[in-house]
């Protein structure tokens, strides 16, 4: 069974992606995403995607799949009614959070009182207590458990979870509760906070719990239709979900653990730059994957994406790891505007959306965009989709001059503002994930994709001074790329909160050594033997006294050598320094161990396009007139697919193919390597 | 004297033309810089103050000392006014003494770190950055004493010096004073995270003169503080009438007996200005309640509460300073002569946002909040570990009821801070000898209201080895009013139960409680004001926050006049006879409940809190 096959569900289209494992052959598809049931368009899909290679279902060995099922129903509000388990005193764990009101001084007075994951009216104490060695202070009541879990009932919950003050150190008390719950609830999924998340801090720990409860019934539902559809159209092989983390999971698995699949979508598209740097041979890669409402950010660090402890959907943080991807309100749909009060030019937040969409789509937007900013200034061709979407030019440049006129500049004066304000933002973001975590953009390459990642990825290049500039191939599907070329994951992480004065090598290794069991007989159960399987370990450490901590790889063999914590203070001590400037001169405590089993990815061969003589014009459509630098230019339109190994193609122009559009800015040039990518440089 | 800033290229900055378009990318590099500042000082902070309460402020300035972004008002005109020295590029000043700086700071425990930003031998820019230090000495652990009467009893006094010169640290000067406090560790690392976070800002600005040229970059701050001018101006012509408007609040006591202290403030328009004057404010404390309020602090927060309260989009910096005149009379409580006590000023500093608030709304009392949360009060338990010996010190921020809103009801138990938020009850059990044993929001304790104000917090602490603790708040005599119909919240209390099942309450300010092994004590604060009728809010939430916990059964029928069933459910019959009846008595027209006269409070107070009343300051 020789094919492995990828696929990303979108808002609007589900890309696919299948792949001959022996020859590298690819086939690509896009079929219209059914938001009402995302599996339908995910078989349909399938289906044509193997009519198209001439292959049965039965030949794909592996699906591979990022889905946005879980993503959506926590940003529709569409989870499962959760039942919550607690500490006697703790009813009101979610009512209170942190405490905190996002934003400055005063922005409580317009903060909307946020409702609680899980219902206050559906959360219940029981009584029992553990201490913070994991002692019992109080055994469980179970009378009173079974009888606080009774009065439940009513209240029609559709999943429960459990957790308990200091069970991140002791389970025992969630599994006792839990046996009774699963007497009084034998239908319904219950996470166990312990399980979940083993780590200190009551409140987070609850509320990814809930989370996980929360998407647990519609995730186990999805995934379980999508499997017996698959297995009808008689597919053997595995089925993987792609994690936030960008590791891979068994689809049995995720149906316990949705959790950490809440990021699976963004998560393919880091993974799918991953693979499309590979072959441009890029070690360090910041990725711009730009939608029409929103743009997504990440940086890979001599390639590996930088993972982070938490997962955000929407308002909701929890912590899962994830690929550290940040979102900024900045797309092709974002709505420029010009608040009578200031005179100043403003973009997005708000967005056009896919309804009415910017003016230029013709479907009854009116309010100016950056897509129709990007009309204006010749940015994209008359027509979209391989020619079969016209834009309605005129409606663009009406929408546009209403901007012009506030302003009182030029129409494209004001379109290249809305542009510069919109690459801003991005910039924005792209800094978060480099500059503050103390990286040099200047040390990466660019790699715009989605929709209207090229687009831009020129221009934000510039402002960071991040070379080449990358358009990789068939930017539009390179999340299902991702998808399909990405390896099995397990990660376990525990508390260990012990000062290095209160711990030593040998605690350390054993820890690890026992971590490092658990998670290599999870991916076993996966199907993946341990010959096939790495593992690393990883320690999140601080000064004793700072309330964050800096993740750090360690080695087992160092530990057991009895120079492991040497080792890590020295490491953490560079870190901080690089990070925050400074060290000081106070213990080190070791706040959590991680340990992650990695599966082996299976290579995915790329495929070289016929050798050029250095000269695009054979890939021409037709002279252009593009805007940049406040001057009208002359330009060309190019088509990708004629394009030829080492044409050097000149700026300005733009270059379409079916999903996407790629600009290159007068003064630069593009280059197509071996592969096709196209390396976009300043000229000399 | 006033300082005198050396610059070895004196050409003075031309005036460049600045499009909106690169401007508004200017202004939000700064603002991204800013969060950079932020983002440097919490991750590497070790006082817990800044750790979870991010109880710290940066900011950005043009080269006049204005803020451009930031949040907390500029202090560096008083610094320069009061610094008797030369300021040369590589200096890092470090100053903590509201004294020698107009109150820019307002307690020994804010340490100050200010850089000046010089490109090619010219000036060009501020950063700043203060945050609060959990121990800086003194007679307490905290160094927040209640009983203090003069500021020599609250910790170490750091007049403006330079702990780097040359951008050379000054090693001496750090080791001396580090050898007054009690958490040195704490201290070094916090002041090192702040010039870190100095120097974000630094590298940024000169990148963006970089970027955009120097020139460019004096002119776009001069504009950025313009554009602020123009909308804050407009937005003062609107919101301020010409007529005088008044509104008072309190300070319930000063921690030795005196109170409640009177905060009034008087606003009107004069032409394009708007007059703010404290006339009427009570005398200054003998105690440590006093808070040295500085001017230009108080403009940047009445602009502020301008934006929030009529157009949060303005963005917001000092360029409006000029359309702004504050008066605040000598000797009073928000200036009080040195030396006198100023380290528990977090009282008023908190009430002078519930002032701002109620002045602002009364001529739109559809904008009008009522009163919040306006405090910050604090619980420190330190002592030394039974097992280890080791020294303990925990410093830990209470929460309360957000106000009932426009907007809508007031979260429970939150901050109206910002970035200030709880520490983890796990945390606190893993590194201190206590346990959490209740952690809840308190039912009714919000005030009643279309809008209800949000409840206070009930924390149950156990401790489990012998300490003393030190209890900063405040509300506990005069009520959180309500608006526009809405009720006053609860007030505040605090319960030591000890091991023996005795009871008794504590104080709203004192130091050196001596607590043992099993003895507990009940945390509780007020909840918020309610906003509107509660006649009016829909009987099925009410019912609703009845099944949560939030309101109790009988508040929901004495004072939202709705009968709940037994079954959660609604007595719709019942609950449209409880309202008429309950309209009969409103009376319409008063925007705001104070509750009961202090009179009447005074009377009742022994009775009701279990405190003796406070005496009343005269001037």
């Amino acid at each position: 069974m020789p094919y492995r096959l990828g696929v990303d569900v979108g808002g609007t289209f589900t890309d696919l992606l299948l792949i001959d494992e022996e020859t590298g052959a690819t086939w690509r598809d896009k079929v219209p995403s059914t938001p009402h049931d995302p599996s339908v368009a995910v078989i349909n899909g399938t289906k044509a995607i193997c009519e198209q290679a001439s292959i049965s279902p039965s030949d794909v060995g592996q699906f591979l799949h990022g889905t946005t099922v879980a993503t959506n129903a926590v940003l529709e509000g569409k989870g499962a009614k959760t039942g919550l388990v607690v500490t006697e005193g703790y009813r009101q764990i979610l009512q209170v959070a942190r405490s905190l009101v996002p934003g400055g001084l005063a922005a409580w007075i317009t903060w909307p009182k946020p409702e609680p994951l899980a219902a206050l009216e559906c959360t219940v104490e029981i009584e029992e207590r553990l201490d913070a060695n994991g002692g019992v202070v109080k055994p469980v009541n179970k009378e009173q458990a079974r009888a606080a879990l009774e009065s439940l009932k009513g209240e029609g919950i559709e999943a429960l979870t459990i957790c308990t003050i200091n069970s991140y150190i002791n389970g025992m008390h969630e599994q006792e509760i839990g046996e009774i719950a699963k007497e009084v609830f034998p239908d319904i999924p219950i996470s166990l906070s312990h399980e979940v998340l083993p780590e200190m801090q009551e409140y987070e720990r609850a509320l990814t719990s809930v989370a996980n409860s929360l998407v647990r019934p519609i995730m186990a539902m999805y995934v379980s239709n999508l499997r017996n559809e698959l297995r009808k159209l008689g597919m053997e092989g595995r089925i993987n979900l792609l994690r936030s983390d960008g590791g891979l999971m068994g689809s049995e698995k995720s149906e316990g653990h949705p959790v950490n699949l809440l990021m699976s979508g963004p998560a393919g598209g880091v993974t799918g730059a991953l693979w499309s740097a590979k072959n441009a041979d890029l070690k360090n890669i910041l990725t711009l994957d730009v939608g029409g409402t929103s743009t997504d950010v990440a940086l890979i660090e001599n390639g590996e994406p930088r993972l982070r402890r938490e997962t955000s959907v929407g308002h909701l943080t929890v912590r899962a790891s994830s690929l550290d991807v940040k979102t900024v309100g900045a797309g092709g749909g974002s709505i420029a505007h010009v608040p009578e009060l200031t005179g100043a030019l403003r973009v997005g937040p708000e967005s056009a959306g896919a309804v009415p969409g910017p003016a230029a789509y013709g479907k009854g937007g009116e309010l100016p965009t950056v897509t129709d900013a990007h009309v204006v200034l010749g940015n994209l061709p008359e027509a979209l989709l391989g020619g079969s979407f016209k834009l309605d030019v005129e409606a663009a440049h009406k929408a546009v001059q209403t901007i012009a006129d506030a302003l009182s500049v030029t129409i494209q004066e004001a379109a290249q503002g809305i542009i510069d304000i919109a690459n801003e933002n991005m910039f924005g973001a792209l800094r978060l994930v480099s500059v503050q975590q103390g990286y040099d953009p200047r040390d990466f390459a660019l790699m715009g994709f989605g929709g209207a990642g090229s687009l831009h990825s020129n221009a934000v290049g510039k402002l960071m001074g991040s070379y080449p500039v990358v358009v990789p191939v068939s930017p539009g599907v390179l999340c299902a790329t991702g998808d399909a070329t990405t390896q099995m994951r397990y990660e376990h992480a525990r508390s260990f909160n012990r000062t290095i004065k209160q711990t030593d090598d040998g605690e350390v290794a054993k820890w690890l050594a026992e971590m490092g069991e658990t998670v290599a007989r999870e991916l076993e159960e996966e199907g993946v033997s341990r010959d096939e399987q790495t593992i690393t370990f990883e320690a999140g450490v601080r000064y004793a006294g700072q309330g964050f901590e800096v993740d750090l790889p360690i080695n087992i063999a160092d530990f057991e050598a009895g120079d492991g914590i040497a080792k890590l203070q020295a490491a953490f001590d560079e870190e901080h320094k690089r990070l925050f400037t400074f060290n000081l001169d106070v213990v080190h405590e070791i706040v959590n161990l991680r340990a992650i089993a990695l599966g082996q990815g299976t290579e995915m061969p790329a495929i070289k396009v016929p050798e050029g003589d250095g000269d695009p014009s054979q890939a021409k459509v037709s002279d252009h007139t593009m805007w940049a630098n406040g001057e009208k230019h002359d330009a060309a339109i190019y088509d990708r697919a004629k394009l030829e190994a080492g044409d050097k193609i000149p700026g300005p122009c733009i270059v379409t193919e079916m999903d996407s559009t790629a600009v290159i800015l007068p003064d630069h040039v593009g280059t197509v390597d071996a592969y096709g990518t196209i390396l976009i440089n300043p000229v000399a | 004297m006033p300082a005198t800033i050396i610059e070895t290229n004196t050409t003075p900055f031309e005036k460049v033309a600045v499009d909106t378009i690169t401007l508004d990318i200017v202004e939000n590099a700064l603002r991204n810089a800013r969060e950079e500042m932020d983002a440097t000082l919490f991750r590497t902070a070790m006082s817990p103050g800044i750790r979870e309460q991010g109880d710290a402020f940066p900011l950005i300035a043009d080269r006049d000392g204005l803020m451009v972004v930031g949040q907390f008002g500029s202090f560096i005109d008083g610094f320069l006014k009061g610094y008797n020295g030369d300021i040369e590029e590589g200096d890092m000043i470090w100053l903590a003494d509201p004294y020698s700086c107009e109150g820019a700071v307002s307690h020994n425990n804010d340490w100050l770190i200010i850089r000046p930003i010089f490109v090619k031998g010219r000036l060009i820019s501020w950063a700043c950055m203060f945050g609060h230090m959990t121990d800086i000495g003194g007679k307490v652990p905290g160094s927040l004493p209640t009983d203090a009467t003069s500021i020599f009893e609250e910790g170490v006094r750091i007049p403006p010096i330079k702990l780097y010169k040359n951008d050379v640290l000054q090693e001496d000067i750090l080791t001396l004073v580090l050898h007054q406090v009690r958490m040195p560790e704490w201290c070094r690392a916090d002041l090192l995270a702040i010039v870190a976070s100095c120097r974000v800002a630094e590298k940024r600005v000169h990148e963006i003169c970089e970027r955009f040229g120097d020139d460019f970059f004096a002119s776009a701050t001069d504009e950025l503080l313009d554009r602020n001018k123009r909308a804050m101006g407009h937005l003062i012509n609107t919101a301020v009438s010409t007529e005088k408007v008044s509104f008072e609040d309190y300070i319930c006591d000063d921690g030795r007996g005196f109170g409640p202290y009177k905060m009034k403030c008087t606003m009107w328009r004069e032409g394009e200005k708007v007059i703010l004057d404290f006339d009427g404010t009570d005398p200054q404390a003998v105690g440590s309640i006093n808070f040295y309020l500085n001017e230009n602090m108080f403009k940047m927060f009445f602009g502020i509460y301008m934006v929030m309260v009529f157009d949060p989009q303005v963005m917001f910096n000092d360029g409006f300073y000029d359309l702004v005149d504050v008066r605040i009379p000598e000797g009073s409580l928000l200036k009080p002569n040195f030396p006198a006590a100023l380290s528990c000023r977090t009282h008023a500093l908190g009430r002078i946002f519930d002032i701002l608030g109620g002045l602002l709304g009364q001529g739109q009392p559809e904008f009008l909040n009522a009163a919040g949360f306006s405090s910050s009060p604090h619980l420190m338990f330190s002592g030394f570990d039974k097992d280890s010996g080791d020294w303990f010190q925990l410093f830990q921020i209470g929460f309360g009821g957000i106000p009932g809103r426009p907007w809508g009801d007031g979260p429970d138990g939150h901050s109206l801070w910002p970035g200030f938020t709880n520490v983890p009850n796990e945390f606190l059990e893993r590194y201190f000898p206590m346990r959490i044993t209740r952690y809840t929001s308190i039912a009714d304790s919000g005030g009643a209201g279309l809008n209800r104000g949000g409840n206070g917090i009930l924390m149950t602490y156990e401790f489990l080895n012998k300490g003393t603790v030190s209890i900063h708040d405040d509300r506990w005599f005069t009520y959180p009013w309500g608006v526009n119909g809405g009720a006053p919240g609860e007030r505040s209390t605090k319960i030591l139960r000890r091991a023996d099942g005795s009871e008794e309450i504590i104080p709203s300010k004192c130091d050196r409680i001596e607590v043992f092994e099993g003895d507990e004590l009940d945390y509780i604060t007020w909840g918020g004001g309610g906003w509107g009728n509660p006649l009016e809010r829909d009987p099925e939430l009410v019912a609703l926050e009845v099944r949560r916990g939030l309101v109790s059964n009988d508040a929901a029928f004495e004072n939202y006049g709705v009968k709940v069933n037994g079954d959660g459910s609604v007595d719709t019959a019942a609950t449209e006879a409880k309202r008429a009846e309950l309209a009969k008595d409103q009376t319409e027209g008063e925007i705001f409940n104070f509750g009961p006269d202090i009179e009447t409070i005074r009377a009742n107070c022994k009775a009701e809190t279990g405190l003796d009343a406070p005496i009343q300051p005269q001037w």
